[in-house]
């Protein structure tokens, strides 16, 4: 290997690394505030990669039919829930909040189908289609449960992928699509070494993103309600925050975030209908390695997981996915070493 | 004691189970039998979910890949080595348990969700290497495997091989279940209660739980080396995550609680794959997409709706017609002991040291938590055959102290001393074993065990039956032992008639009780009681200081930490008062009584 493959190699793994601590942020979030393991985390962010492959080609993205199916069940089973308690006053609201708003990302991205439309404004609406995506899915699948042990959850969740990926297959078809560069154009480095526009597009997002981020939780109130539901529940609770709502702007986040990512990679990976799935357990691998809770650390990981990934793929492409799961161990064992005076009680599985 | 009509009723479902699968191949078609040999193949892998995550409570979505582990290395030294197929099921066991044993010592101390993620990632990967080895045919697999043969007969009909699976899942289901009801059974029932609970009668959790894990996986590989020999063909797909998925599907949908829910999750699952494929067709040309997002709606219903599967569904209906006073743990009922002690001979018992010699003795113990203090600098004996209280107002690091003597906790400065050994850097589990017996002041009791089997786990340490030998019912005569042992200290307690309820029927005061008699079944020389009598009323209250007075005469020692000072008082021989993480003073009820010092800390200071 020689030092031009390695800079090569390594800004490669800076890319992914980014996208991975994208994801990764997502993914914390949701934990913390929820305690849900969100797996269909990747299949939203592939979801809006071929909305925006769907937009590029001048169709109309499947995707729409997708959040107005979610949109319907959603309101139903917020109705269904306000007619048990009596509170009929709340239903107007409730039909507004969970039928009409997903509505309008919808009515964008249809607006937005047809030739002639500006790429960014298509891009900007294959994002905003998939936000409502995850919102949505918690108030119908995740929020009936949401006092079930972890284990319950992350089941749900897995089943959930499924349900998304065997959708995307129906929506999409099996082809892949790539999307064209966000950015064109290239960065002279050095001498004889320069970085692809998109590359420099996907590691400046992810510093700007997760610089927004850390604003969003240190200096506004919504983020502090973020941060006090993930420490302590039902503290949150006994001061005044809705563990519900704020679950609600952690999946929104989340999603925001898994629609970025996939423009983001669209323009340099083939996305199918089932790509997201391995995005998303790479981001997983970061975030265990940031111990779930960690937002540094899982940045860190991030960084780690997306380099051994891109060296990985130098010696062998068929095995770098092993190479980058058997990461795990070194971390697992240099955690259960240091956690070895912990003792935490185990959930009770209500069987 | 009465008849149980549950157990009658099992007992024929099981017989007719038993008659109509033996009956099943000579009346339906190979269709059909092809599809029980496939039902009694997951059954055998969910059969271990359901002992990992049901009883157990870890989970893993990996299953799968120890199926690969197995169908793959039966079907490498059955093709490419040419050996039988019967060398091929020993070599299949031998891998998977091997890498169950290496993937457990990773990641089986790791806590909550980290263990399930974990897996995923160890299934993915396993079941990605087999797609990109060479000897292993990469993408297109391994076939003409062998089938297997039993001595003039070959099994390569599906009829035939028929026999031999659901022999095995019988088979299986029965060391299950011979499991549960024992020594290593009742230690991997209480795993969900902690590890703290299983170290206090001398087990340690992560070894059961480890032993735990490798049982399920030789189970996924008993049914890989059945499924390379049966489809006589063997590729990655059916190895992935994917399929882990179904696997715990079949569990979870059988129902965790119950060892049948494994045989009942699988046989609906996949009697529910099959239909919707022959439905799906009819309704749609994308029917292979449909499938899995019909699969995951109706995963997500279940675990909406039914979360204790069809097995729980069907057993709370039983409990709630039948009288059934006493339902099961985890899977299935403990054979009534016999409430006589007859014919079991008794375990042995530690030799108390003579009253008055030193048994334990604190010096300098400290505990800091951060910049917090808890215990600062407390000194203190004990000797044998004698009641120390441990007193001090809330806050005065009375629960801190206990927990550093019973090694719950790591000292920060300071040392222990017990029976001539030094504890300070001791396991919990260490001590335990050394005849140091402990209770909770949070109950630590397992709600859905009866009261026998919460006291016969307190036997543990004092008995040393294996996973095999309880498997294959070698242990009877140490099991008896245990029971025996177990119906003896309820007796002393005063609840040996309430031997079969459960646990977690009993009222609070009384939980602590039989914490006592766990405790004294791990045969003490000292009893450390963390607020016993909080909870009992008057009477209880006098029962149990009878009760503690018998044992010291006895010749046990009692260290006992309590609010309720008129039971203390008349209870101990010495005190120990502590105040802000230090000791006070020592001294004799009375003389504590009359401490200026001691009434300041209580009723706060005149000046």
């Amino acid at each position: 290997m020689t030092a031009d493959i390695a800079l090569i190699l390594a800004m490669d793994g800076l890319a992914n690394g980014a996208i991975y601590l994208l994801a990764g942020l997502g993914l914390v979030l949701v934990f913390s505030v929820t305690r849900v393991v969100f797996v269909p985390f990747g299949d939203v962010a592939a979801f809006a990669a071929l909305s925006l492959a769907a937009f590029e080609t001048g169709r109309t993205p499947a995707t729409i039919g997708l959040v107005a199916t979610l949109a319907v069940l959603a309101t139903a089973t917020e109705l269904a829930s306000l007619a048990r308690r009596g509170e009929t006053a709340r239903i107007p609201r409730a039909l507004a909040a969970w039928g009409l708003l997903p509505a309008v990302p919808c009515l964008i991205a249809w607006a937005c189908a047809r030739p002639g439309v500006p790429g960014a404004l298509q891009v900007a609406a294959s994002v905003l289609l998939v936000v409502p995506i995850a919102p949505l899915l918690a108030r119908v699948v995740f929020q009936p449960i949401a006092d079930a042990s972890v284990l319950v959850l992350l089941i749900v969740s897995l089943a959930l992928h499924f349900l998304l990926s065997g959708l995307g297959l129906l929506f999409f078809g099996p082809e892949g699509s790539r999307t064209k560069p966000l950015a064109g154009g290239s960065l002279q480095l050095v001498e004889g070494f320069s970085m692809s526009g998109q590359t420099v597009l996907m590691i400046a997002s992810a510093i700007v993103l997760s610089a927004l981020f850390f604003l969003v939780f240190e200096r506004t109130i919504a983020g502090k309600a973020l941060r006090a539901t993930a420490v302590n529940r039902i503290g949150a609770r006994l001061v005044g925050i809705r563990p519900a709502r704020t679950a609600l702007l952690a999946y929104a986040c989340a999603s925001l975030l898994a629609g970025l990512i996939g423009v983001l990679i669209a323009p340099v990976t083939t996305m199918y209908y089932d790509s997201g799935f391995i995005i998303g357990l790479k981001a997983f691998v970061a975030a265990i390695i940031g111990g779930l809770v960690s937002y540094p650390a899982t940045a860190a990981g991030a960084l780690a997981v997306g380099l051994v990934e891109s060296f990985a793929s130098f010696w062998s492409g068929a095995l770098k996915d092993v190479i980058v799961f058997s990461l795990l161990i070194p971390v697992l064992m240099l955690r259960s070493f240091l956690s070895a005076h912990g003792d935490e009680d185990e959930e009770e599985i209500d069987a | 004691m009465s008849p149980r009509p549950p157990a009658r009723h099992r007992i024929a479902l099981i017989v007719v189970s038993v008659a109509a699968l033996a009956a099943a191949p000579l009346f339906t078609g190979s269709f059909t039998v092809s599809l029980l040999n496939d039902i009694g193949i997951g059954a055998l892998v969910a059969l271990g979910l359901v002992l990992l995550t049901g009883v157990g409570g870890a989970t893993s979505f990996g299953q799968a890949a120890f199926v690969g582990i197995a169908a793959y290395a039966t079907a490498w030294l059955t093709t490419a080595q040419g050996l039988s197929p019967w060398l091929g099921l020993g070599f299949a066991l031998l891998l998977t348990g091997l890498s169950a044993l290496l993937i457990g010592l990773l990641t089986l101390r790791l806590g909550g969700h980290f263990l399930p993620l974990s897996t995923i990632a160890w299934g993915l990967s396993i079941a990605l290497l087999f797609g990109n080895v060479d000897a292993l045919g990469r993408h297109t697999g391994l076939s003409n495997i062998p089938p297997l043969r039993l001595g003039p007969w070959s099994l390569a009909d599906p009829r035939a091989i028929y026999y031999l699976i659901w022999a095995m899942v019988g088979l299986a289901c029965l060391f299950a279940h011979n499991l549960l009801q024992s020594r290593p059974g009742r230690a991997i029932r209480s795993l969900r209660g902690g590890a703290t609970l299983l170290g206090s009668v001398g087990a340690d959790a992560y070894r059961v739980r480890l032993t735990l894990f490798v049982i399920a996986a030789l189970l996924a590989g008993l049914a890989g080396w059945l499924y390379a020999h049966k489809n006589r063909f063997v590729s990655p797909s059916p190895f992935d995550v994917r399929a882990s998925i179904e696997y715990l599907l079949m569990a979870v949908a059988g129902g965790l609680g119950q060892l049948a829910g494994a045989i009942v999750g699988a046989a609906l699952v996949l009697l529910l794959k099959n239909g919707l494929q022959d439905v799906l067709p009819l309704l749609s040309q994308r029917a292979t997409q449909l499938e899995a997002v019909a699969f995951a709606i109706l995963f997500i219903l279940l675990l909406h709706f039914a979360r204790g599967g069809l097995a729980g569904f069907v057993v709370r209906k039983f409990r709630e017609r039948g009288s059934a006073s006493r339902p099961s743990d985890g899977a299935v009922p403990a054979s009534t002991p016999p409430p006589t002690v007859a014919g079991a001979t008794a375990l042995p018992r530690r030799e108390l040291p003579a009253r008055g010699t030193r048994i334990l003795s604190v010096s300098h113990a400290t505990k800091r938590f951060g910049g917090l203090v808890a215990v600062n600098d407390v000194s203190f004996d004990v000797d044998a055959g004698e009641i120390v209280g441990l007193i001090g107002p809330n806050g005065a690091g009375k629960t801190t102290m206990f927990n550093l003597l019973t090694c719950t906790l790591p000292m920060t400065s300071g040392s222990a001393t017990f029976l001539g050994r030094d504890i300070g850097r001791a396991t919990q589990r260490a001590v335990a074993r050394l005849g140091l017996a402990r209770t909770f002041q949070h109950v630590k009791l397992r709600p859905q065990m009866s009261l026998l089997d919460n006291v016969a786990l307190g036997a543990h340490a004092r008995t040393r039956a294996g996973v095999l030998q309880a498997g294959l019912r070698l242990d009877r005569a140490e099991e008896r032992a245990i029971l025996a042992e177990a119906w003896r200290q309820l007796d002393r307690i005063g609840l040996a008639d309430r031997a079969d309820d459960l646990a977690g029927s009993l009222p609070l005061g009384t939980q602590r009780i039989l914490e006592i008699a766990r405790a004294l079944a791990v045969d003490p020389v000292l009893l450390v009681l963390d607020e016993p009598a909080a909870g009992l009323r008057r009477r209880e209250k006098q029962a149990l200081a009878a009760l503690l007075r018998r044992l010291r005469d006895e010749g046990v020692t009692i260290l006992i930490v309590e609010h309720d000072m008129d039971f203390v008082m008349k209870l101990v021989d010495r005190l120990v008062v502590m105040n802000f993480g230090q000791k006070l003073l020592e001294g004799v009820p009375s003389a504590v009584r009359a401490d200026e010092r001691v009434q300041a800390a209580y009723l706060g200071s005149v000046t």
